[in-house]
């Protein structure tokens, strides 16, 4: 609580009691309006100082001149206690308000609470602690046990477990040693690390997160445009309304000035806009900072409403529904020796760079026997013929066999197929594929679930390679064999297929796919953890390379919109029919608190739902 | 030159907006902009100008009584 906060509080409290024994007492007469004024000067000194204040500064319509003329108002009438207790409401009101807004704002502090803003030199022998500020290039620092990494480097000593959970939202602590990466913002678990920077403070990751999630409320949605707009003119029109409310029906109709005139003033006590120009804003900064603790970076609140809508989701292949890298995936031996049949063709490769090679080598257990390879040969587009242990052994593709005139099945799968013969005999084969991400299918089959109409794939991969991905991760629209200018020419067409209002979403590995990301209504960036031009190119970034993350966004933006959304029903709605009953002559003060204040509190407290954990 | 600074205790975003409005008045001010959750005035003003601090903060003051700004 702040010093303002319990000098309130205080008020609040004697001004409560001073009512009470007011209104029991009964005085009558001048002794009656006198205690009654006690409390509410307590209260309202500043209230009415700030009304008279922004008068002669010709701001008028401000909410604390609007309640000093309901109160006065009130007073006029001869509604004494009423007059109190408005003005000791309004008080009330204020201070949850103002107690909620420092709440959540503490709240998001909190999350954006992983930048050290020191860190640690060795300078003659000792360890001082210098502003990160200072840090050039290429200096030493060192990170203790517990201590957050402030800036980005490379660790040239110890070695240490990192928790990297502020920046990716992943739990599981990842291993660093000598040589490794290592990004600001982790939390150096157990061992003592010494780092030479490689980036500046203002240039290091965690500082880069921290400006993209504060400067993310800057670009509106739609929603708060509305917003603005509405209170722009919202208050205004209550205002005449009042006006016309408290003169129209006693001058017309001939009915009690009094009566009127309490029902003008409800109207100007609910015409201030405030439950809705803090609760919206706060929503949206709220399901902001929620996702980024969560390794989900929304570089706007246009681009959360957007992804809300979202009814198409366009996916890169290889390295965001595929893992892009190539891995053995099957091995059949015709003998029934897959061990042996690895470690020959292992053997035959061993003297290749080439990444199928790389592959065989890491998948095979095998030790090998290199004194016995000899003749190793490469033949471009076709494969390998080595000599090992005295046998010619041949391994490649079908046109390979063919040349040697070795019969082999003609195998149709997703990958590379390798064929092993020997001395002419053929031994089998071995498939070599990129994988599909293990959370792909279920990603893909969740995100139906929420309502993506659409899942469309996009490959530069071979038509049946990239057919049979689709398949088996559930997705019915494939383009395959495109160039990078094609993916943009098909984005343009799924643009065009859209119905108004639906948003169409692409995601990428962020390399390569700038075209395609400005052209789209949203752009994501997978596994982008330390990759500058993705973060920079794209409006979501997923620092986890793991599609989980995007069906936590799009749930995120789903849940961060509907609070807006409630909020805009339930305090316009309550607003509206407080309106009525005070048109209808029937409408009290205390309803109109209500309706002001009262509905404030409730819709920022909502709004901080925002900020919870998705599953 | 920009500079970002921290502005406390503003009631509400209808302030924030009327003091952006206020400080866009003054010459010498190219921009400006305050973020109310998070507590930040964005500015990009001349500095050689030595007037313009105080009537910036000025401008604070008239809108918001109790408004603080640190930092400038």
């Amino acid at each position: 609580m702040s010093k303002k906060q319990k000098t309130m509080l205080v008020k609040i409290i004697i001004s409560m009691g001073l009512l009470s024994f007011a209104v029991f007492a009964d005085f009558q007469g001048v002794y009656g309006l006198v205690s009654f004024l006690i409390p509410y000067f307590i209260l309202g000194y500043k209230v009415l100082k700030d009304a008279v204040m922004k008068i002669f500064r010709g701001m008028v319509l401000d909410e604390n001149f609007l309640m000093s003329i309901a109160t006065i108002g009130a007073f006029i009438i001869g509604e004494y206690a009423e007059a109190v207790a408005v003005m000791l409401f309004y008080s009330v009101g204020t201070f949850f308000e103002s107690y909620a807004v420092g709440k959540s704002r503490k709240s998001i502090a909190g999350l954006m609470d992983i930048r050290p803003d020191t860190a640690n030199i060795e300078k003659d022998g000792e360890i001082i602690s210098v502003s990160a500020q200072e840090i050039t290039v290429g200096s030493i620092i060192t990170v203790k046990a517990g201590d957050k990494v402030p800036l980005d480097g490379q660790i040239i000593e110890g070695s240490s477990m990192l928790d990297t959970s502020a920046l990716t939202g992943e739990s599981v602590p990842r291993k660093a040693v000598v040589g490794d990466d290592i990004l600001s913002g982790c939390v150096n678990l157990n061992g003592l690390l010494r780092i030479k920077t490689t980036k500046e403070f203002g240039e290091s990751t965690v500082s880069k997160i921290l400006e993209l999630v504060e400067n993310a409320s800057s670009k509106k949605a739609k929603t708060e445009n509305f917003i603005t707009q509405f209170a722009k003119w919202y208050t205004p029109c209550v205002v005449v309304a009042a006006l016309l409310v408290a003169v129209l029906p006693p001058l017309l109709l001939g009915e009690s000035f009094s009566k009127w005139i309490m029902q003008g003033l409800v109207f100007l006590v609910v015409s201030c806009p405030c439950a809705l120009v803090i609760s919206i804003p706060l929503s949206f900064f709220g399901g902001i900072g929620g996702a980024s603790r969560q390794g989900i970076l929304i570089k706007g609140s246009n681009y959360l409403e957007a992804l809300a809508k979202a009814k198409t989701i366009v996916f890169d292949k290889t390295g965001t529904l595929t893992k892009g890298e190539f891995a053995v995936t099957e091995i059949h031996a015709e003998n029934g020796n897959e061990e042996f049949l690895l470690k020959l063709t292992a053997e035959a490769e061993h003297y290749s760079d080439h990444p199928i090679a790389s592959s065989i080598k890491k998948a095979n257990k095998a030790e090998l026997e290199i004194s016995n390879i000899s003749d190793t040969k490469e033949i471009a587009g076709f494969g390998i013929e080595a000599v090992i242990n005295g046998d010619k052994v041949y391994v490649g593709n079908d046109k390979l066999m063919a040349l040697h005139n070795i019969v082999c099945p003609n195998k149709t799968v997703y990958g590379t197929v390798l064929h092993v013969a020997s001395n002419g005999i053929y031994l089998g084969y071995i498939v070599i594929s990129d994988k599909i991400k293990d959370e792909a299918i279920q990603a893909i089959s969740e995100l139906k679930k929420l309502g993506i109409e659409k899942c469309v794939m996009l490959s530069g991969d071979k038509k049946d390679v990239a057919e049979t991905v689709a398949r088996e991760i559930g997705i019915s629209t494939v383009f395959a064999e495109l160039l990078p200018a094609d993916k943009v020419e098909h984005i343009e067409t799924l643009l065009k297929e859209q119905k108004k209002g639906e948003t169409l979403v692409f995601v990428g590995d962020g390399i390569n796919d700038a075209p395609v990301l400005a052209r789209v209504d949203i752009g994501v960036a997978m596994g982008a953890i330390g990759a500058d031009a993705a973060i920079e190119s794209a409006d979501v970034v997923l620092m986890q390379d793991n599609l989980t993350s995007l069906v936590k966004a799009v749930k995120i933006s789903r849940k961060t919109l509907g609070i807006a959304r409630q909020n805009i029903i339930f305090a316009l709605g309550v607003k509206a029919v407080v309106l009525a009953l005070g048109v209808a002559g029937v409408a009290s003060m205390w309803l109109a608190i209500f309706a002001d204040v009262g509905v404030s509190v409730i819709a920022i407290l909502n709004a901080t739902r925002a900020l919870k954990k998705v599953k | 030159m920009t500079k970002t600074v921290k502005i406390l205790n503003l009631d509400c975003p209808n302030c924030a907006a009327r003091i952006e409005k206020g400080i866009m008045k003054i010459d010498g001010v190219n921009s400006v902009s305050i973020a109310f959750l998070p507590q930040k005035m964005t500015l990009d003003y001349d500095e050689t100008n030595p007037e313009i601090v105080g009537k910036i903060l000025a401008v604070c003051k008239k809108v918001e009584d109790d408004c603080e700004v640190v930092g400038l």
